[in-house]
């Protein structure tokens, strides 16, 4: 049973290299942590909150992560994020009728979500137009849609909270099922769809394609332009989820709400394995650097860290990241354990439109 | 028929029709409200557009040598309150060294930037957002966010000042400040070394391709660092620039001013892939910029609203010089086979 377990561990370990450290990385920050904080990490009050407030984290990061993949990066998932959950509340609080009741507010609800992944697909797809068909580089494409989006939920909401949504929404961030709250199940089930997709559907395979070499893949008969839109959807749906979960947890949406969040969900794709300059990029990965991330943030707060330092602390932590990573594939060049000469420093071809 | 090559020439200039556009929006905005088209008024739009435009050339050096760099806000933050915080424990402090204090902080912390951006071979961006992060963190946390007021005469002064008095019809005195002379000084100097220099036109070569400069055997890594710190030093210029006229420093006053600065260099004209933009193109993109905002302020558009219109022209700004780019390629396309 143990020898299996083991074995089990050592050939996913050979074949994800990248990401062997996290789990006992997992294992040194709850232990740091419950030692640091002399056991109240280890409290079920504090794992309950854990748990309820790593969901939209970890949203968000999945959706820098599908941009990341192909060597792109999605700057404006917090602002559209943000317009998305006001457009919902506002609908919420303003066209649904507060003594709505029953059925018509259950699907009140159901229309609330249908009208902000609507808009998702939509910020998605203007993202996808520009980077895909028209060519424009991602950072400044999403730079550009991030001011953008912002600005007009800014001008939506002239600057004001849109707060006070009806009870059957809230629920979607602050009840549980047997134990967990309903957005962990929320994030397990957008996670493991993220999965299935890129496993085991063509977009998937062709996304990292597109990553790795997108002439070479044009070349061989992939509307690279089609993955790229369909990517930048997927990502704004993503947050689209986050701002569904957001918007129930806090019972209010703004313009501004969460923009510390983006560094915390680069750090995380990089911590988690996926490489800014495409081609590789695990789901798996991702989990377990946000469990990393999450738990950090949390011991830190129980310490009683001010979150001016915890940003300059992750800003610290993502340079760290980017070195350990820098050294690790230098050392697999040195040693030839794997082929990941089209990363590799000095000579990476990609570089250039870096 | 034949053209005047002079004419020729200004019309291939993008340029060239950036002044028309900028002429015909000052025209149409001084049709709807007089108020607009003021010798005091233009001075504001001169004084106000320093800060963006000192930043802006900066930006262009750093764009067309290839790289990203957005950290510039917390640069000149973190310069601007070294030297706000030296001045109102010392005001007896020379004038010079309190104006290096940002300078050099700026040079620091800019090729600080480019030496993990390429030691570390990441994207620029990514290092942008963590060093901006840092930068700003541990400002906030060390200052613990409070404001300083306290400056000595001659700084008052020199933020007020102006090189010769003009009188309008009312009797105020207005004219050009010496904040607006630091600007166009350090525009004088980055197009004289940009287009004079060796090291300027090869940072144009690097930023057009960059293997093709790693053959020719430049000194990547020596220009990279001249690029950055050169945004560095704007900075801090910058820094000083917008503490002299506020008069006022704060360590979030500048958060979100980055994209002013982007927009401005993108609007002029730069090549959004490197390799090409010129100061002057820049000039003009942070008039535009600022003229757009000082007109929806004099017609009284809302706030809320300023971003959503700032925003839009430069995405579509952007979107046509990727489609001028691509246009430009044609159906040609490389393959690299190494």
């Amino acid at each position: 049973m143990f020898a299996n377990l083991l074995a089990t561990y050592r050939r996913w370990a050979t074949r994800n290299n990248d990401l062997v450290a996290l789990p006992w990385l997992i294992v040194v920050v709850i232990t740091i942590m419950t030692v640091a904080t002399g056991g109240r990490f280890v409290r079920a009050t504090n794992l309950a909150n854990l748990l309820a407030q790593m969901p939209e984290l970890g949203l968000l990061s999945l959706a820098m992560m599908v941009a990341m993949i192909t060597a792109g990066i999605d700057l404006s998932i917090i602002s559209s994020a943000n317009l998305s959950a006001v457009v919902m509340a506002l609908f919420l609080t303003h066209v649904v009728p507060p003594s709505a009741g029953g059925i018509v507010a259950v699907l009140s609800v159901v229309a609330a979500i249908a009208i902000g992944i609507t808009v998702s697909i939509v910020l998605g797809a203007v993202n996808g137009y520009l980077v895909g068909y028209v060519e424009v580089p991602a950072v400044l494409t999403t730079l550009g849609t991030m001011i953008l989006y912002e600005g007009v939920t800014l001008a939506i909401t002239r600057g004001f909270v849109v707060a006070g949504l009806p009870e059957p929404f809230l629920v979607l961030g602050n009840a549980r099922i047997v134990g967990i709250p309903v957005q962990m199940l929320i994030f397990i089930a957008a996670a493991t769809v993220v999965a299935l997709i890129l496993k085991r559907r063509p977009y998937g395979v062709q996304l990292y394609f597109v990553g790795s070499n997108p002439t070479a893949t044009e070349f061989s008969g992939v509307d690279v332009r089609k993955v790229l839109l369909r990517t930048y959807v997927v990502s704004a749906v993503l947050a689209g989820v986050a701002a569904i979960v957001m918007l129930a947890r806090f019972n209010s949406a703004n313009a501004r709400q969460g923009s510390s969040l983006l560094l915390s969900t680069v750090l995380i794709c990089m911590l988690g394995g996926t490489d800014p300059f495409g081609g590789f990029g695990k789901v798996s990965g991702v989990v377990m650097a946000l469990i990393v991330l999450q738990m950090v943030t949390s011991g830190l707060n129980l310490i009683g860290v001010r979150s001016f330092a915890t940003v300059a602390l992750w800003g610290v932590m993502l340079i760290g990241v980017i070195a350990y990573r820098y050294v690790q594939h230098r050392r697999w060049e040195r040693s030839g354990k794997r082929q990941r000469s089209a990363t590799s420093p000095s000579v990476d071809p990609r570089q250039e439109e870096s | 028929m034949k053209r005047n090559p002079l004419i020729t020439r200004a019309l291939s200039r993008n340029e060239t029709y950036l002044l028309g556009i900028l002429i015909g929006l000052v025209a149409v905005v001084s049709l709807i409200n007089p108020r607009f088209l003021t010798g005091r008024n233009a001075f504001q739009i001169l004084r106000s557009a320093a800060f963006t435009g000192i930043l802006s050339v900066g930006f262009l050096v750093v764009l067309l040598a290839g790289g990203l760099d957005i950290s510039f806000t917390a640069n000149a933050t973190v310069g601007q309150y070294v030297m706000a915080l030296l001045l109102a424990s010392h005001p007896e402090t020379p004038i010079l060294v309190a104006i290096l204090v940002p300078v050099a902080i700026g040079i620091l912390l800019g090729a600080f930037n480019a030496l993990l951006i390429h030691k570390l071979n990441a994207p620029s961006i990514i290092i942008a957002i963590s060093n901006l992060n840092i930068y700003y963190g541990v400002l906030q946390m060390l200052s613990g966010g409070s404001w300083i007021y306290d400056f000595p005469d001659w700084f008052r002064r020199l933020g007020r000042g102006v090189l010769f008095h003009l009188r309008d019809e009312n009797g105020a005195t207005y004219g050009p400040a010496y904040i607006t002379l630091i600007w166009l000084f350090v525009a004088l100097v980055t197009a004289l070394l940009l287009r004079r220099t060796k090291i300027g036109r090869r940072l144009y070569a690097m930023g057009g391709n960059l293997e093709a400069a790693k053959r020719a055997g430049l000194n990547i890594f020596g220009l990279r660092i001249f690029a950055y710190a050169f945004l560095g030093l704007c900075a801090g210029v910058a820094g000083l620039v917008q503490a002299l006229n506020t008069q006022t420093v704060a360590p979030n006053a500048l958060v979100g001013r980055e994209f002013d600065v982007v927009a401005a260099v993108v609007l002029g004209g730069a090549d959004i892939f490197g390799g090409a933009g010129t100061v002057g193109g820049t000039l003009l993109g942070v008039m535009l910029i600022t003229v757009i905002t000082n007109a929806l302020t004099i017609l009284r558009v809302p706030a809320f609203w300023h971003q959503v219109i700032i925003g839009a022209v430069v995405l579509g700004s952007i979107a046509v010089t990727s489609v001028r780019t691509m246009l430009a390629r044609g159906k040609e396309r490389t393959i690299d086979v190494r």
